[in-house]
């Protein structure tokens, strides 16, 4: 019987919060994260005053979608690029594979890009007989492993070295005896720039679309992303609708922000924008390019004038490093794409409220991602709005909504509520004087399988205040 | 707090009389409505949020012994009752509703309330009461007025201690193993006990503390403003 995201959730959840080994690597991860975050944070004048900067141009970008798509669809035609809108992961797919199979494609480079992962686009252009290389290192070795990418940002964050040692042993070369990391680097970069130079189309994802200058603008760190998009003849640019910005001078608070957030970085160490295929005397550039703008419930999402600001994400992870349940669960639990809260938000939207409400109840509201988000995304918020549109949609227990129908009648009945409690604490003390607790009998055993008994008062606040505390 | 807590209220009404406040206790009073507004179930959260605002109306300020249960009035109510007909009513409570350690410190501008706790205990700051109602120095400059008291800094103190109201029960694994985390911060300063500004942060780490048959003891903030040196009996938790 197959199982629904829901039990998937709670199974990998329960096995992930009880690996004290992976529990360390990410903590140790994160916890380098947060140094370096916090010094880069420290690096910018004014922190607070530069996230309010990048939320209104977001603000702006998404309030009027519509012009800026428009206006950089426009840019890139005129210089000679294509573009292609999708409605949803179906249509972007097949635009690319057509377009690789109409060239003749038979080896496609890819830099790293979550849109691509969101609509499945490698596992359709292998189907049709491609061979796809990631080469973002850690995108390269989460593909050697056959999984997903574990983090938006570090998609390997949760292997250590010896552990990619072994596996580039057994995928790559049986001779790699150390697992030193420059020399694994060292054996990656053999077999990728092989494949860089083998590759008739490079795909990118977009960290922005500007819209004035009609590029896109990319960060990255290993220098894989120009060479994805310079070496091979076609270049294919995947990017969320959202990612849209409207000028190129927004750049200069939105990529040191986005660097900030997320390794801690000033700037990552390429910032790379282009705007359409090599032009005549230019050395380099892909002879065709082309953007996918892809949709995929966005402009759902975009119709919800409460939520729309979820569309504002920069993908930056921040808010992945700073979630405590991340943190003990770890990125692949969640079954998603985008993991974290980000991730906890967006998939009910997207892949409907139905399967994946547990994720907006897997949360202790705690709004640790609200504070850090750098367009200010105010996650928990939405976490909360999802569980009560959850609710509204009938997509919840129906034991659930007795037991709140019931509670919600004796709070606005004091005495009923006074009495109610009374017989609880009564109830629960019996049980577990006869040494009851945690039996099939206590109803708060899923509560003492890992905590000891809540305090049971013999006398409530309200009696206490009765019997003479009242006297001012 | 009223049913499994008591001691906290008898606490925070203890330091607030001490500081000079006439403090009254509305028996009609229930739950503000949180377990049902953060479940989701907005339409059973609603009467609650307004017989809450019907029997505090008239206060002059409203103390709660919790930072949650604040956020929840000052920053939910606007939009859980932005249809209702106590909007108003709503909105003027919200600002005259405060956290028990932030009415002290803004309102009331107190810090030194003449308590006494010879003892070592380490801080956590509560979610709500740190990032929604923004309070990070004020139940601190609380306790370090304290006379004998030693306060040990733990790392990652901002870090969620893993209850999350009925959080706690649906994903139990996960609210384990975060409240495992927190109990190894607060081991980890060797410190008696361990405060904060929400009671049921405490409860849970309590019962998190408990399993491990730890030595370190939750007190709630207020419990320790109480003690002034001449009590016998500590007021901290009672194990049950």
């Amino acid at each position: 019987m197959s199982q629904t995201a829901a039990q998937r959730f709670l199974q990998d959840a329960a096995v992930k919060s009880a690996d004290l080994m992976h529990r360390e690597i990410i903590r140790r991860g994160m916890e380098s994260y947060d140094v370096a975050h916090l010094k880069g944070r420290a690096r910018i004048k004014d922190w607070e005053a530069a996230r309010e900067k990048c939320q209104e141009i977001k603000r702006e970008a998404i309030n009027h979608l519509d012009r800026y798509l428009l206006q950089f669809e426009e840019k890139v035609i005129a210089r000679g690029g294509h573009v292609f809108w999708a409605a949803n992961s179906e249509e972007a797919c097949t635009y690319v594979k057509n377009l690789a199979t109409r060239l003749g494609v038979r080896t496609v480079v890819k830099s790293k890009s979550m849109v691509t992962e969101e609509i499945q686009l490698s596992p359709v252009l292998e189907k049709a007989g491609i061979k796809v290389w990631e080469t973002d290192l850690g995108e390269f070795i989460v593909q050697l492993r056959e999984e997903p990418p574990y983090h938006i940002v570090t998609p390997a964050m949760h292997l250590n070295r010896g552990q990619i040692a072994k596996l580039f042993r057994e995928k790559l070369d049986p001779g790699i005896e150390s697992d030193d990391p420059a020399d694994l680097m060292a054996a990656a970069r053999r077999i990728l720039r092989q494949a860089f130079f083998a590759a008739e189309m490079g795909i990118s994802g977009a960290n922005f679309l500007v819209a004035d200058a009609g590029v896109i603008a990319i960060s990255t760190n290993e220098g894989n992303g120009r060479l994805c998009t310079s070496v091979p003849r076609i270049h294919v640019v995947v990017s969320g609708i959202e990612k849209v910005i409207p000028r190129l001078e927004d750049l200069a608070v939105l990529w040191p922000v986005l660097a900030t957030s997320g390794t801690g970085q000033g700037i990552t160490t390429y910032g790379t924008l282009i705007g359409g295929p090599r032009r005549p005397g230019e050395v380099d550039g892909a002879e065709e390019f082309h953007v996918v703008l892809v949709d995929n419930g966005r402009s759902q999402l975009l119709a919800d004038a409460e939520q729309r600001e979820v569309l504002h994400c920069i993908r930056c992870g921040a808010c992945l490093n700073i979630c405590p349940v991340f943190r003990h669960v770890g990125g692949h639990t969640y079954g998603t794409t985008y993991p974290g809260p980000i991730g906890s938000v967006l998939t009910p939207h997207l892949n409907g409220i139905k399967e994946f409400k547990h994720l907006s109840y897997a949360s202790s509201l705690c709004g640790a991602c609200s504070s850090v988000c750098p367009v200010k995304i105010d996650l928990a918020h939405h976490l909360l709005q999802n569980r009560r549109n959850a609710t509204e949609a009938g997509a919840t227990k129906e034991s659930e909504r007795l037991i709140f129908r019931v509670w919600r009648y004796a709070m606005l009945r004091p005495r009923m509520y006074a009495l109610g409690g009374w017989l609880v604490r009564k109830a629960l003390r019996i049980i577990y004087g006869l040494g009851l607790a945690g039996s099939i009998l206590d109803p708060m055993r899923v509560w003492n399988r890992y905590r000891s008994p809540v305090p049971l008062p013999s006398e409530s606040f309200r009696a206490r205040w009765r019997k003479g505390l009242d006297a001012n | 707090m009223d049913q499994l807590l008591p001691e906290v209220a008898v606490d925070t009404v203890k330091v607030l009389r001490r500081i000079g406040c006439a403090v009254e206790f509305p028996e009609d009073q229930t739950c503000c409505g949180q377990p049902a507004l953060n479940t989701g179930y907005w339409g059973d959260a609603r009467p609650c949020a307004e017989h809450f605002v019907r029997v505090f109306k008239n206060a002059d300020f409203v103390v709660c012994p919790s930072g949650s249960c604040v956020s929840v009035i000052r920053l939910f109510y606007p939009e859980l009752l932005a249809h209702s007909l106590l909007r108003e009513d709503a909105a003027a409570l919200a600002s005259r509703t405060f956290e028990f350690s932030e009415f002290l410190v803004k309102v009331a501008a107190v810090t030194q309330v003449g308590a006494t706790f010879p003892h070592s205990v380490t801080y956590h700051a509560s979610c709500h009461g740190l990032r929604e109602l923004k309070l990070r120095d004020e139940p601190l400059q609380l306790l370090r007025q304290v006379d004998g008291l030693k306060l040990i800094e733990m790392v990652r103190s901002e870090e969620c201690c893993g209850f999350g109201g009925t959080f706690a029960v649906k994903f139990a694994d996960i609210s384990a193993a975060m409240g495992t985390s927190k109990a190894e911060s607060v081991a980890a300063t060797g410190a008696e006990f361990v405060t904060a500004t929400d009671p049921s942060c405490l409860m849970h780490l309590q019962g998190i503390l408990g399993k491990r048959d730890a030595t370190t003891r939750t007190i709630y903030l207020a419990s320790i403003l109480a003690q002034d040196g001449l009590a016998q009996k500590s007021s901290a938790q009672e194990r049950p």
